[in-house]
């Protein structure tokens, strides 16, 4: 595959977030009036002390939470005013979502696990099951598709979730700490692959502590309470 | 895709999905059996009355047959009417009484039918032939095995017993001339039959001419209900009583039976539902990251609640048809308690099986497994993605 670069249209337009929960009898404001804006084939690190609202944001930007203020608008559409069933369908299709714990659903196989989206997708067996094999090959774990999670290390449960969140071939992937469980050598291993995710056409913003992760990535957003304090292109990334 | 999730997290869970499943058996079992307790008994009466094709009876006025000791006097007259009334085919008098058979040093009592052998309804042959001399009889195989008697033996027999006396009355020498199942008598009950016109004139003058029932089949092509209504109006000393009016009687008899059945069969659909929504609860609280996760990568909520419920009613189904087999099982065992009931005609089932009952008891424990998984799926998949995921994640 070739790199694919960074083009000047925005794939993710976010104005003014604002998101506030309670949390016992203290209203939080988790994110506060935050705009950003994400060019299609871009590669973003979002940073910042643990509390200062990266993960709610990159929620918010993935709609599996809305905002108590503002907007979300990802490929021209409104996300944070649809309504479930409709994000639902949104998610699907146009987002892939890897997380920290993986998440894998214990009792499918490597390869099951990344034919569920486009079974949801309503594809056909056949097609899904290529797809699915081929998925898992571009992450390094073609030997390994029918094996089940708990056969699998943590780097690559990590590979079976990023395979399952390209199954639809989604424009965005949003990954929160996808480097967290992992050692420092499998974390290496899964920076190369994020970086090859992105050369290959997939915008990328991913949230992580993770110094290196961040170096790989194109952009670096810093966060701190809840609003951008930095944000900055960096030679070098993906 | 959903089915195979579904499966593979029930086998994933093995040990819990058999119990689950042998608890939803047991549930089923006890409900099959109180479905087939609520209807098979009343099924069976049913059937037993009209074993022989007699669809209406004639007892001594308010009476039921061979409720009381009373008896129909003048029974050739009614015979005669009975053979004038349009539609009737069949008429089969019964007299009831006792008989002891003297055997060596010891007397065998068994309860005696005096019937027209030609026309009876009472027995069938299982070995021998039924009486055709005046002097013959036939008996049951526990009234064989009590008195030692074998087919074409001649036996000494009395209808009564005088105690002043300290004799028996209305001796006779009687030809065991066949071995036959009594449909109306109850378990062990020792019984003979013989002619009617022996019988009575056993008993003495005060049988003479009287019988406890008759019986009467009608034509196939007659209406029996209107069969009915004829006897009525020509014989109004005698009670006539029709299948309908005698499975009206065994209703009211029966509604203690019924009330049981129904309470302890909905008690047993409650604790199989009980069970597999505990498990759904239990399964949705342990793997709520799963679902969750699902909902974040844009499985439709409906879609998680069904693979849930999926899960939910195939415990439902194995368990169910798992608990039909040993419901089975279990009711022919209580059967054989409840046929040694007292006064209760052996023939009678309890637990009569009908294939409707399987499939009640099927449809309502599938319907109990689809409630049971639907509440706690629904829960689950509706929980909000992004506060679940953190408190997941934090553990």
């Amino acid at each position: 595959m070739t790199d694919a670069g960074v083009s000047g249209e925005p794939l993710v337009v976010a104005r003014d977030l604002h998101r506030d929960y309670r949390m016992g009898e203290d209203l939080v404001h988790a994110v506060r009036g935050v705009s950003l804006e994400v060019a299609r084939g871009d590669y973003v690190a979002i940073v910042g002390p643990s509390g200062c609202g990266k993960s709610t944001m990159l929620n918010l930007l993935g709609g599996i939470d809305r905002p108590s203020s503002g907007s979300v608008v990802i490929d021209g559409e409104r996300v944070d005013q649809m309504r479930d069933a409709a994000a639902t369908r949104f998610r699907l299709m146009h987002v892939g979502f890897v997380f920290q714990r993986f998440y894998l659903m214990p009792a499918l196989t490597a390869i099951e696990n990344v034919e569920l989206p486009m079974a949801e997708a309503r594809l056909a067996s056949a097609a899904r099951q290529a797809r699915a094999r081929e998925l898992l090959a571009y992450v390094g774990l073609g030997g390994r598709k029918d094996h089940r999670p708990a056969q699998l290390s943590g780097g690559e449960q990590q590979r079976v979730a990023i395979a399952r969140a390209l199954a639809n071939r989604p424009q965005l992937l949003l990954a929160d700490e996808p480097t967290g469980e992992l050692d420092a050598k499998t974390g290496v291993e899964m920076i190369e692959l994020f970086a090859r995710v992105n050369r290959d056409g997939t915008t990328i913003i991913v949230v992580t502590h993770d110094e290196d992760l961040a170096r790989a990535a194109r952009r670096v957003v810093h966060m701190r309470d809840g609003v951008i304090v930095d944000d900055r292109r960096q030679d070098g990334g993906a | 895709m959903l089915f195979r999730l579904a499966w593979a997290t029930l086998s994933r869970h093995r040990s819990r999905t058999l119990l689950a499943m042998l608890g939803v058996a047991v549930s089923a079992a006890m409900l099959l059996d109180m479905v087939m307790l609520s209807s098979g008994m009343r099924a069976s009466f049913k059937d037993l009355l009209l074993s022989r094709g007699f669809q209406l009876r004639l007892a001594p006025k308010g009476t039921l047959p061979f409720d009381t000791d009373a008896t129909i006097g003048d029974a050739s007259d009614i015979v005669r009417v009975l053979r004038s009334i349009d539609g009737v085919t069949t008429i089969s008098p019964v007299l009831g009484g006792q008989l002891h058979v003297v055997r060596g040093d010891r007397t065998v009592t068994a309860t005696a039918l005096g019937v027209i052998p030609a026309a009876q309804g009472d027995y069938e042959i299982t070995q021998g032939r039924t009486p055709a001399a005046p002097n013959e009889l036939v008996a049951s195989d526990d009234f064989l095995a009590a008195s030692g008697a074998r087919l074409g033996d001649t036996l000494v027999a009395a209808a009564g017993y005088d105690p002043q006396l300290r004799s028996f009355t209305g001796r006779r020498t009687l030809t065991l001339v066949g071995r036959a199942h009594f449909l109306y008598m109850s378990a062990e009950q020792k019984s003979v039959a013989l002619p009617l016109e022996t019988l009575q004139a056993m008993q003495g003058a005060a049988s003479r001419d009287r019988v406890s029932l008759f019986m009467v089949r009608a034509a196939p092509s007659a209406n029996v209900d209107s069969v009915f209504k004829r006897i009525e109006t020509a014989l109004p000393r005698v009670t006539a009583i029709s299948t309908e009016t005698a499975m009206r009687q065994v209703d009211e008899r029966l509604s203690y039976f019924r009330q049981l059945a129904l309470i302890l069969g909905a008690v047993s659909l409650a604790v199989g539902f009980l069970l597999v929504t505990t498990l759904v609860t239990v399964s949705v609280n342990e793997r709520l990251g799963e679902i969750i996760v699902m909902r974040a990568i844009g499985v439709a909520k409906q879609r998680v609640v069904l693979q849930i419920v999926l899960e939910g009613i195939a415990i439902m189904i194995v368990g169910a048809v798992a608990g039909l087999g040993l419901g089975l099982v279990t009711a022919r065992y209580l059967n054989s308690i409840l046929a040694s009931f007292p006064g209760l005609p052996a023939a009678i089932d309890f637990f009569l099986f009908e294939p409707r009952d399987a499939w009640t008891a099927l449809g309502l424990l599938t319907g109990a497994g689809i409630l049971a998984g639907i509440y706690p799926s629904w829960r689950g998949a509706s929980l909000p993605i992004a506060i679940t995921l953190r408190e997941e994640a934090v553990g």
